[in-house]
């Protein structure tokens, strides 16, 4: 049974890497833009949540609709300045600028909060709560709560790019740039728009990470960033539901060989991704090439 | 002297001329002689503390070398080079483990890193610009955790280097020293010498429109695979020095020789010094050593600094520092391009006279 | 018909002066000028390269010029990001209909309708005018055959609410009965107010649905003038660059002097 748990809780722990990965996928569909930072902006918004608690002293649950928004607007305006100069001036900057933003996040964060790992106190049996099914099926509620979060998260961003005046606008920007240009449309906005999109979407990611383990400033590039683009590509490019499947299943990929060696954990999921990369780029639900 | 009479076919006037460079090569050559002559005496003058340091640019200076070879030249942007540097590391420690002395090793592990790349070539070989980043972050990672988990080695903790007990320290460093110039000194000369041959004009040719040049006959992919195999085995010997200037190899990811730190030291002496030339590493290194050394005492300080300023010139002077001096006066140390010389400009002209015609056939 | 007059009183709703457009290295147009008065079907003529579509897409602002002036309404938007024309009345179909293929074809037009200026045209109205799409609304933009993409492309520019409407070779790619029902829908637009400023390959065609044409060869112009006022070997002339026996070339920019016809060639 240890084997079902196992799967069980890697299937929920997919949902919390889809919630990673969806602002991903979306910079990536929309701007074709790798932003290496991604995971530690997750940190960052765990960073600033502990910011806010220790300031205001509201409750966990409270700051996370604070912190969203703080990412959010973040998110705008580093897609305003930053991203779109870097972006203008060819992949290859906007990857050497994405990355170069890693490192000083990382370390910079290193500098001011030191290496340590910090947690966002939600209180013990909070998160250790768990239910059973039958006799030997162990379903911690926390982590089911995350995962139904997630589902509810990438329900409403399909909800929203499909039927939103913005998320069209999204969507026709990404199809033809040029295009939503002649129709009015001035893509930098949108853009921004969904750059802030990505950055809220992976800030209730980090909190909800702050707030079932711990943060520290290197997990940005240490598991977050390769476990997101490895749910996208698993997943396939294009597809939020794809983005979903890819983070169940690496997760249970990681459960599994958790379960055969402790130490097996990363490199499953890491061996599944190589193995999706060499033999379908293009990811599980695509239909075309990469 | 002059090249190809049978290139004179509009014009009545004067033949053209096709050289490496607008000045001689000559003097280009024999003062980067003297300059390599004075490093290798340094150790007569220097103490061991800015040998050391010495040691620690040397090596910046040969990983920057090699990741301006991926990404100025062939368009790879790795950040996953801390592969190959950890793993040539390991290719100093167990064959000295088992009694090879680690200066043999060296050789080891340029070798080893080499046949290491053709493997991960393999697996990444198809993927575009993006998608090929984090692939071989994945791969760096994955050595990482691979090798953590052989415990004869050292497993997560690290291993000490044996083979080089009883130096005296003093000598020890010097040949460390000498050993890291050697190893700079041949990166750089291999990238010179491969970007000046056939494989240079390939690549350059890659870089223009890949597309044409698939179908002029170029192999795209052997070209990129010879480049991605040279960067491994400059990686891996710069990662043998390492071991021995540390005397132990630690995995891991702060600090360790599988750090993504180093993929960012390299990478941004890239960028600050000149990205797709072979001066900018040089001058990128030398920036990143007095930055170290300015801000060593506030601890990551410098790596923060060091990537505001990558990013600064990577949107406001593409072309780095070097990059931008060449612009502006044409100068090259390490000419692999062609100059055409248009009819009656004269050798060694500088600024906008020498500049206007010749300029724009100048490639590489 | 239309607001220009022989006074030269009534307010040109687009004038261009001038302009000078480089791809590159490469010079596209050498000092264009034109004007287009409100109500005019202006027809901009000439052979693949001419720099007819350049010519449009710089007013549409998708090109910057290298010198010269583009007024609209009387203010000068030659720096005017496109987006911002778009919302002040200058729509263009792009060549090759650029529909958003991820997109339905009612999602199509409601990206079209986003920054819509007040007007007559909505969604129900180009349903009305393209019946068809009634029951395809759903259908993905790159599921449809050419000639409703192009329907389609024409719609999204006109639930804008422009004032100057820029057709860009409306025929590409489409069989010629297709080609006829598109500018059947012509008159429709224009009894809206909308003024049609439009590139067309296709000569005849452009004659037939034109008040007013300009024949451009090499980034020049080499006639313009009503349909009524030029002839066929004129627009021959104009539209190969043909010159007369003693090697006389085009008329220049401004010159609105058709051609003389070439020596031995009844006029």
């Amino acid at each position: 049974m240890d084997w079902v748990n196992a799967i069980i809780q890697g299937l929920l722990t997919g949902g919390l890497y889809a919630l990673f990965a969806c602002g991903l996928s979306l910079l990536f569909g929309v701007m074709k833009v790798v932003n290496l930072a991604h995971g530690d902006l997750a940190i960052v918004a765990g960073y600033i949540g502990v910011g806010v608690i220790a300031v205001s002293h509201m409750p966990v649950l409270w700051s996370i609709p604070v912190v969203v928004l703080l990412m959010a607007v973040l998110g705008y305006v580093l897609q305003r300045s930053l991203l779109e100069a870097a972006i203008s001036r060819g992949e290859l900057t906007t990857l050497i600028v994405t990355f170069g933003l890693s490192i000083i996040i990382e370390n910079g964060l290193q500098q001011f909060f030191t290496a340590n790992s910090r947690g966002l106190g939600v209180g013990d049996s909070f998160i250790t709560a768990s239910f059973t099914i039958g006799s030997q099926i162990t379903i911690a509620w926390f982590n089911l709560a995350v995962f139904v979060v997630a589902v509810v998260v990438l329900l409403g961003l399909q909800q929203y790019l499909s039927y939103s005046k913005y998320g069209r606008l999204i969507r026709a920007v990404a199809d033809d740039r040029e295009a939503a240009q002649l129709s009015g449309a001035d893509y930098r906005h949108v853009f921004g728009i969904a750059a802030a999109i990505a950055f809220g979407t992976v800030a209730i990611a980090g909190m909800a990470e702050g707030m079932v383990t711990t943060i520290s400033p290197s997990l940005g590039t240490d598991t977050i960033l390769l476990f997101a683009f490895a749910s996208v590509v698993i997943g396939g490019l294009g597809s939020l539901w794809g983005t979903l499947l890819g983070g169940v299943i690496l997760g249970v990929a990681q459960a599994v060989g958790a379960q055969i060696n402790p130490s097996y954990e990363q490199l499953a999921g890491y061996a599944v991704f190589l193995l999706v990369l060499v033999f379908r780029p293009q990811g599980l639900t695509s239909r075309g090439a990469q | 002297m002059s090249v190809e009479e049978s290139a004179d076919t509009r014009s009545a006037e004067s033949a053209l001329k096709v050289t490496r460079s607008r000045r001689n090569v000559a003097w280009s050559g024999i003062g980067a002689v003297i300059v390599v002559g004075a490093l290798f005496a340094f150790p007569y003058y220097e103490g061991s503390g800015t040998l050391g340091i010495m040691i620690q640019g040397l090596i910046i200076l040969t990983l920057a070398s090699m990741w301006n070879l991926l990404a100025g030249y062939a368009g790879l942007v790795s950040v996953g080079q801390q592969a190959f540097f950890g793993l040539g590391a390991y290719f100093v420690l167990i064959p000295a483990m088992h009694g090879l002395t680690p200066w043999a090793g060296l050789f080891i592990a340029t070798i080893g890193a080499a046949v290491c790349a053709l493997p991960l070539w393999w697996l990444v070989a198809r993927l575009r610009l993006g998608y090929f980043a984090i692939a071989t972050w994945v791969l760096a990672s994955v050595v990482m955790l691979v090798i953590e988990q052989i415990s004869s080695i050292g497993g997560g903790t690290g291993e000490p280097l044996p083979g080089l007990v009883g130096y005296d320290p003093a000598l020890l460093t010097a040949y460390t020293y000498w050993a890291a110039l050697s190893v700079a000194v041949l990166a750089i000369g291999g990238v010179y010498f491969l970007l000046r041959s056939r494989v240079g004009l390939m690549l350059t040719a890659i870089r223009d429109d890949e597309t044409a040049a698939r179908s002029s006959g170029v192999r795209v992919g052997l070209a990129r695979l010879l480049v991605f195999v040279v960067a491994a085995a400059g990686c891996g010997a710069a990662g043998g020095v390492l071991a021995i200037q540390q005397l132990q190899v630690v995995p891991g990811t702060s600090g360790g020789v599988f750090s993504v730190q180093w993929t960012a030291e390299m990478a941004f002496a890239v960028i600050i010094g000149g990205l797709g030339t072979i001066e900018g590493p040089i001058v990128g290194t030398v920036v990143y050593m007095v930055l170290q050394q300015t801000l060593q005492s506030h601890n990551v300080w410098y790596l923060i600094v060091l990537g505001i300023v990558a990013v600064g010139i990577a949107i406001f002077a593409r072309r780095g520092l070097w990059g931008t001096v060449d612009e502006r006066f044409g100068i090259r140390l390490f000419p692999v391009g062609y100059h055409l010389w248009a009819p009656g400009e004269r050798r060694g002209g500088l600024g906008r006279l020498g500049r206007g015609r010749g300029r724009a056939a100048q490639a590489g | 018909m239309s607001g220009r007059d022989q006074t030269g009183t009534g307010a040109p709703l687009l004038e261009v002066r001038d302009l000078v457009v480089h791809h590159g290295q490469l010079r596209a147009l050498s000092g264009i000028s034109l004007a287009v008065y409100p109500g005019e079907v202006y027809a901009l003529i000439g052979a693949n390269g001419a720099g007819k579509s350049t010519l449009l897409r710089t007013i549409a602002g998708l090109h910057r010029p290298t010198s010269g002036t583009i007024s609209y309404d009387g203010r000068d938007v030659t720096g005017l990001r496109p987006e911002k024309r778009a919302g002040a009345g200058i729509v263009m179909v792009p060549e090759g209909r650029r529909l958003f293929p991820t997109l339905s074809l009612e999602d199509n037009l409601k990206v079209g309708a986003s920054y819509a200026r007040p007007g007559p045209w909505t969604i129900d109205r180009v349903l009305e005018l393209f019946p068809w799409m009634k029951e395809r609304r759903r259908q993905r933009a790159s599921q449809m055959s050419g000639g409703e993409q192009q329907s389609v492309a024409i719609g999204r520019a006109l639930v804008a609410n422009p004032r100057l409407l820029l057709l860009d070779e409306l025929s590409l790619g489409l069989a010629p009965v297709i080609v006829q029902r598109i500018y059947a829908t012509l008159p429709q637009v224009l009894e809206s107010g909308i003024t049609v400023l439009l590139v067309e390959q296709d000569v005849s065609q452009a004659l037939r649905a034109a008040t007013h044409l300009q024949c451009l060869l090499e980034g020049h112009t080499t006639l313009q003038g009503t349909p009524a006022e030029v002839t066929r070997e004129q627009v021959e002339a104009a539209y190969f660059g043909v010159t007369d026996g003693n090697g006389v070339s085009p008329a220049s920019h401004g010159g609105t002097t058709p051609l003389s016809p070439p020596n031995g060639i009844d006029a």
